[in-house]
Parts: C-alpha cells; structure tokens; sequence
C-alpha cells in the first residue's frame, strides 16, 4: 500500500526526517495494536498519543533502551510487510537527536562516523603524552622513586589539562541536554509531583529498570531467550565508572583539602575505590563487548556498532591501562603506563559530548519526562476496544 | 520410532508437546511454516478467558464456571457441547501455573482492553511471546522440531495412526523429497482452513449479484492454515463438526493486509458514527451494542454488502475516543467531498447522512455507558451513541470482512481422540482450531480460542503419551483432566 512508503508521509509532514517518519509510521501500528505495553515505558507512553510529531518521536527515541523484546514479540516484524523494528527504528533516531543536540552544534558531525571520532581522539591523546613525556623525561621507561608520577607530570600541569577539557564537555552536554529537554516540552507540573518523578527517574537510572523485561527476567540479546547480563554487565560498567570518579575526586580533595599528595597506599580511599571501580570497568566493558558482538543483527542499528563497541573498548582500555599503572608504578613502566592512561583518559573526555556517553545523559532526560506526565491524567479517552 | 508426533506449531501443538514430553514420551513437531512464520494463529493473539473464583493475579474479582458457562452458552446460541466447554473451562482456573512454568508471563489488561479485566489474562508481549516462550522450553526439554514441514496426508489403519506423509517440496529454493514419518501416537494440531481461497470460496459460494463473496475476504491469521490435513481427515472418514461457512469474522480495514493483519487492522469508531456500503446507504443498526460485543457480527453484515465493502464514517466529536486505526482516515471538510475521495454516489450518501442527522435524538452522549442518543423514525435505527455528523473535518474507514478463523474441525471427546464412526482412535488425538467447534459452533467471546487450545492441546498430549504407555492410562476421569 502507498502508506507505508515513508516518502509519501513525508511530504504530508515535511519537518520530519526520514528516521523520524519511519518511527511515526511504525507506532502508528504499534499504536493499535499495544501487545507490548508490558514491557518497558515507549509503549504506555506511546498510549498518551495519537500522533507522533517530531517532539515526541525525539522523546520515545531517548526513552527506548533498546533491549529488544519488542521486537522478538512482534507479530509484525519483519518477514511480515509491516516490517516493525521498534528498536531499530528509535536506535537510528537517537543517533540523530544526539548529533542534533550536540553543542556545538557544528561538532554533531562527529557521530555520523563516530569509531573513527574515538579513533582519532584516541590517537590524539596518546600522541599527546607519549611526546610529553618524551619532552619531559627524555625516554619512556621512567621509574620514580615510591611510584610518584607527579614527579613526571605535577598534580597541577595535569588539573590545568583536564579541568578545562572536562568543565567544557559537562558545558556542552548541559547545553546539549537543556535544549532537549525544552523541545520535548514537559507539561508544568507542581513541584511535589516534580519531585516524586525525579525519585522514579532516578531509580530507574540507577537500576536500569527497564532493561529487566518488565517481568524481571532480562532484556534480549541473540534471540528470544531473556537475559539479564546486559543490566548486570551495564552496571559494571556504570558503577565502576562512578567509583573511579570517586576516586578521582576523592584524590583531589586529600590534595587540595588535606595537603596530602599521591601517591597512595594501596589500602588508601582514593586507590581502593579506583581499584574496585577499576575492576568493574574491566569487567563491565568487557561483557557488554562480548554481548554486543553476539547481538541479534535486528535489533538496533547494525551502523551505530562501530560508535558502541569504540566506546566500550575505550573504557575497557582507561580501566585496562589503570590498572596497569597501579601495578607497574614502582617499575621503569610507570613512564609509558601513565603517558598511556592519560591519554585515553584525555581522549574519554574530549569525546564525551560527542560519544555513546550521552546516551545516559539524554535517556534520563526521557525518563524524566515519562515519570512527570505518566503522573498527570492521560488526554485520551479511548473507551474500548 | 517416535512415541508422539504434533503435527502443528501453534498453542495448542505446543500443549501438547510440552504435556507428551514431559510424560516422558519422545516427541518430534511439525511445523508447517519457516521459523520466522511460526505459531499460527496463535502469534496474534493477546489473552486467555480465565475461570477463577477470587482475584488472581492479573485478575480482578471473579469469574465463576456458571457466568462463564452462560457467556459461552449465549455466543454460541447452544451450538456447543457442555461437557467439553465445562473441561475447557475448569482448565483455564489452573493452567496458568503450567504456562508460567513454560516460560508465559502475565499482565494487567492492555490500555483500551478494560472491560476483559476482570475474564481475560493477557500474555506480556502477546501471543508471540507466549509461541516463543514454549519453543524455548520444548527445545529445552528435547522436543525435536521441524519447520516448513507440512503434512500432507495420514496414514491409518483401522483408526489407528500410522504415519505422516509429507510431499514432496522446496526450502529456500531447496529440493526436499517427499518424507514418511512414523510415530506410536499422533496430535493434529494444524488449525482450520480460512487461508484456503478455494476452500472458502466452495464453502460461502455465489451470491445473488453474482459474486463470489469470500474473494474479497482479508485474512486477520496465518497464511499457513490452509487445512490440507483437515481435508485429508474428513476423506479419511473422520468425523467432523461444524458448519464450513461458520468463522471469526470480523469489520477490519480494507487496506489490511491479505494475511496476518491481527489485531491492530481493527476499526473501532463504528458505533460513534454511521456505516454505509458502497452504493452509499446504512444497512445496520452502528449502536446496537458495546462495540467490543458487537464488532465480530460486522463481518459477516459486511460479507453481505455489494462488493463485501462499506466505509465507517466519523465526525471531529469521535477523534479520541476509540482506539486509533493503523492506516489513516480519508479525510474531507464536506460530505460531497468525502463522497468524492471514496467514490461513493455523492448524492445518495450525502442524502443518507442527512436523514441520519435530521433522525438523531440527542440526550447525553456517554460513548462510556449505553446512552440515551439514539434515531427516531430511521431505518435501521440507531439505538445508542447517535450524534448528528456536523462537525468537519469528517473521517472515512474502508471495511471489509476480515476472518480470523474457521469453525469446521474433527469431532472429539472428553479425551480429544479423532473418530471415526463415532469410536474413538486409540492413538490419534486432535487440539486447537481443528476441534474448537465441538465448543464453539458459532459466534465467539475474547480469550476462548486460547482456553480451548490450552485445555485440549494439554489433554491431548498426556493422552497421546498415554496411549504410548507414559503416564495415567486413557480412561483418565474427566475431573483430572481438568487439574491436569
């Protein structure tokens, strides 16, 4: 039928992409159907709609975790003329609304081949310390005395080079973020319900509510079978990316606080939360690759692997290289091992508002939103079936 | 040599699978389609009616035996078999503990499906998830399954099951020779004949305009039961049951698709404004009932309209208020140019609309409660929810019937054994949609085709395992089938 060519709805709604009109053509469907309600938040806030335009299809892109069950559920996914892909539909979408909030917004770009952005930058920041410490050092196999590497680089060379590269990416997602969150328009809502949603929206962040199936069994990886490694895999990565944010934070104020300079003992605060934290970023990045490559070619965009899978393995690779200069800090490698970790550390940040990173900045956002207006009555009073 | 042979892939194959094997019984299943087709017409379907006494669960209040006996007593107008719908029903307050344990989850009813809250259990993601939670748990167990394997005939001897035929055929451009399958016992579970045009078009003939009704017919199931092996079985001497012409036929978008348009090809905006057909007139009473009561008799009322088309028409007032339709309205600002963008005599419709207009006895719209606006002096009346269509833009659904399943199948007993004279095979069962007229002779309520295929597909594989020497011996009381 002519409906289902995309070009056709297109020139009806011409502020609309592509991606966008396939996913406005898609829930259309699902919208009528709704066998998936049960699963996850895209679906009962879908219910809320009657039609799709771009806010909303921006929003419900953020808010799909791409867990797949939609899609292996699907009485009309493909061989079926329909041709639902839920996932794969909000999947190329999201890829656009964060090029498209990006700030810069000139800097989007840099998600349209985004293996490479994390290649070049990677390149970048060890190109950058490995010549510094050349300069500094005169060769890379540097011992220092006690494993103290501010020996090479001092504490406030290396705050006056990351403290700006990280102010200004937290800068460009906030702008990022902010510009989102005024497009999808929440409704104004009092401060107590406000404040009741920021609670769920929290929770659901932090205990990736939405990747448990809604029966609690797990989201989908290589076929229809449930798993729940994704979340625990997910929340290795997560919690072990906080608590080496912790460390470093932890760090920063024994040196600025207490006057106490690294290095520290193994059993100190600061070593013990990047070792644990450490640990988890190894193991977190590592299982999210290994699902990731076991992934069913359906869901999600096969074209944005390159972006996921340089994003995990440059953290499989910061948590690596950590660990590594902890272990070889009283050693001639302490030199390559730190220039090494800096590095891809520079590189983390110099991508993270350019990156898979704000995928989490951008879907709490959406939760956010799901939780304020799933508390406010539902303006469509469809009685029956 | 295999003890069970499930010839089908949908619930109630899957049943009967699950059930044989775990008796202990080895087990092959046929399924006709490829993988990716699997299931039937199970894969469209979202609930099962559920017996139960106090809440459950997803289960609100309760639904007694009795209240469920009478509803089925009422769709089917007494065209059914009380002892075998009181075993489906007692079955379906205890099978969900089984299902569960098969790997089907539950949910609260779906937004738009309320008033089944309190009779129907939903299955989280639909029928689908349910076929593919009982695929992983039959492979599990060591069910050995065969896709794109359609059997072609059965061979018996005296009654009694002998072996499948399967002819000759092509996978993905493959050659695959024809094939006989042995096996002790055997389930036909394969489903009814609605995607056999030929079929339907020997059962529902030509009308008197000369028309060959069932040509224009959507199929809302699986282009897969085509009911070759329902032929086979009534050539065979079979028993059968049912009326050919008797199906799940419902009003659905005529821009549905030919097969699997399942549930969301639905138009629920029929009771909020008129239907005309193509010459431009009403032909039936749009507010007789609740539409969810009402939307499985338009099928056929559309089946005997010119062309089997009409056109469901709205007004602005009814946006919102009924579940949103999968292909967009036609959409004018006036009557004439609705009349125009559907090609409908324009003046006859226009005519048509302004008498219903003129008739509309406005008191308080409620399209929630069985309301008070109704037409005075129109025929056919209209009895509920008639407001006068003034306010543009206006909206127009093409129908078309939309057949969801056939009712013809096998005649069965409390032990869903095929027979054949009147006596019972001792080792060839039947389950699904291939024996649900036994139950169900006409007319349908939401969920019941699940209750069945659960109830007799579980029945006929501890039977079929029975008749092989696993498990309680076939002349299991019909209490214990029903706790089974």
């Amino acid at each position: 039928m002519q409906l289902f060519d995309p070009k056709a709805s297109g020139e009806l709604i011409p502020v609309l992409n592509l991606d966008e009109t396939e996913v406005q053509r898609q829930l259309a469907i699902c919208n009528s159907c709704r066998y998936c309600e049960g699963f996850c938040a895209v679906f009962p806030a879908m219910t809320r709609r009657l039609e799709f335009g771009q806010a909303d299809i921006h929003y419900l892109a953020n808010l799909c975790h791409n867990c797949g069950a939609c899609l292996h559920a699907c009485q009309y996914a493909a061989p079926h003329e329909f041709a639902i892909n839920i996932p794969k539909a909000m999947a190329k979408v999201r890829l656009d609304t964060y090029a498209e909030y990006a700030w810069p917004k000139a800097l989007g770009t840099l998600y349209q081949r985004n293996g490479l952005t994390l290649a070049v930058a990677t390149a970048a920041g060890l190109t950058l310390f490995l010549c510094l410490m050349l300069l500094v050092m005169g060769n890379l196999f540097t011992a220092m005395p006690g494993g103290n590497f501010y020996g090479i680089f001092p504490h406030n060379t290396l705050a006056l080079m990351f403290g700006p590269v990280f102010g200004f990416a937290v800068l460009a997602l906030t702008l990022g973020v902010r510009r989102f969150w005024r497009d999808v328009s929440p409704a104004s809502a009092s401060l107590g319900l406000k404040t009741s949603a920021a609670l769920e929206a929290t929770s659901s962040v932090a205990r990736l509510k939405y990747l448990d199936g809604g029966h609690g069994e797990g989201c989908n990886n290589s076929d229809d079978a449930f798993t729940l490694w994704r979340r625990r895999f997910h929340h290795l990565t997560f919690y072990g990316f906080l608590l080496c944010f912790a460390a470093t934070g932890v760090a920063t104020l024994y040196h600025f606080v207490l006057h106490w300079s690294a290095p520290y003992p193994v059993f100190s605060l600061p070593v013990m939360l990047g070792i644990v934290g450490g640990l988890g970023l190894l193991v977190g990045p590592a299982g999210l690759l290994w699902l990731n490559l076991r992934r069913h070619p359906d869901q999600g965009d096969e074209q944005q692997k390159p972006m996921d899978r340089g994003f995990i393995a440059l953290l499989l690779l910061i948590s690596a290289s950590g660990l590594a200069l902890l272990a070889l800090r009283e050693t001639s490698g302490l030199g390559l091992a730190l220039a090494i970790h800096l590095g891809l550390v520079m590189a983390f940040f110099l991508t993270m508002p350019y990156s898979k990173f704000a995928h989490g900045i951008f879907r709490s956002a959406a939760l956010l939103k799901y939780a304020i207006e799933k508390r406010q009555p539902n303006p469509i009073n469809a009685a029956s079936d | 040599m295999i003890d069970v042979l499930i010839i089908g892939g949908g619930n109630a194959a899957l049943c009967a699978a699950l059930m044989a094997r775990e008796a202990g019984a080895s087990v092959m299943l046929l399924e006709a389609s490829p993988k990716v087709w699997r299931g039937g017409n199970s894969q469209h379907t979202r609930n099962l009616r559920c017996m139960h006494d106090a809440p459950q669960d997803v289960l609100i209040d309760a639904y007694p035996e009795e209240e469920y006996w009478q509803d089925l007593l009422k769709v089917t107008g007494g065209i059914t078999d009380e002892k075998l719908a009181r075993i489906a029903i007692r079955a379906s307050s205890t099978c969900r503990d089984w299902m569960r344990s098969h790997g089907v989850h539950f949910q609260p009813p779906l937004s738009g499906a309320l008033h089944v809250a309190r009779t129907n259990a939903f299955f989280m993601g639909g029928g689908k998830a349910l076929v593919n939670a009982y695929f992983r748990s039959a492979e599990r167990l060591g069910v050995e399954i065969r896709y794109n394997t359609q059997v072609t005939d059965i061979e018996l001897k005296d009654g009694k099951f002998i072996a499948a035929h399967i002819g000759a055929h092509e996978v993905d451009g493959q050659a695959v020779a024809a094939q006989r399958i042995e096996a002790r016992a055997c389930v036909l579970a394969a489903g009814g004949f609605e995607s056999n045009r030929e079929w339907l078009r020997e059962a529902w003939g030509q009308n008197e305009r000369g028309e060959w009704p069932s040509d224009n017919f959507l199929i809302r199931g699986t282009r897969f039961n085509t009911g070759i092996l329902l032929r086979r079985m009534l050539d065979h001497g079979a028993d059968g049951i049912g009326d050919p012409t008797q199906a799940h036929m419902v009003a659905i978008d005529a821009r549905a698709p030919l097969y699997d348009g399942g549930i969301c090809t639905r138009i629920d905006c029929v009771s909020l404004g008129v239907v005309v057909n193509r010459d431009g007139e009403r032909f039936y009473d749009e507010g007789e009932d609740f539409w969810p009561k009402r939307y499985a008799i338009w099928g056929r009322l559309v089946a005997g309209q010119p062309g089997q088309q009409a056109y469901s028409i709205i007004d602005q007032q009814a946006i919102g208020r009924f579940m949103p339709p999968v292909f967009p309205g036609t959409r004018a600002n006036t009557l004439e140019d609705l009349a125009r963008q559907l090609q409908l005599p324009q003046a006859a419709f226009v005519k048509t609309v302004e008498d219903y207009n003129q008739a509309c006895h406005v008191g308080t719209f409620d399209h929630t409660a069985l309301d008070d606006c109704h037409t005075r002096g129109l025929t056919p009346a209209k009895t509920h929810w008639a407001r006068p269509l003034v306010q543009p833009p206006f909206y127009a659904y093409p129908l078309k019937p939309g057949v969801t399943f056939t009712y013809l199948g096998l005649a069965t007993d409390e032990t869903a054994a095929v027979h054949f004279n009147g006596e019972p095979s001792p080792n060839l069962f039947v389950a699904g949609e291939m024996m649900a007229g036994n139950v169900l002779g006409k007319g349908y309520t939401a969920g019941i085709g699940m209750a069945i295929g659960t109830a007799f597909g579980r029945i006929a594989g501890v039977q079929a395992a029975a008749s092989v020497g696993y498990g309680p011996s076939s002349t299991i009381s019909e209490s214990r089938h029903a706790t089974v």
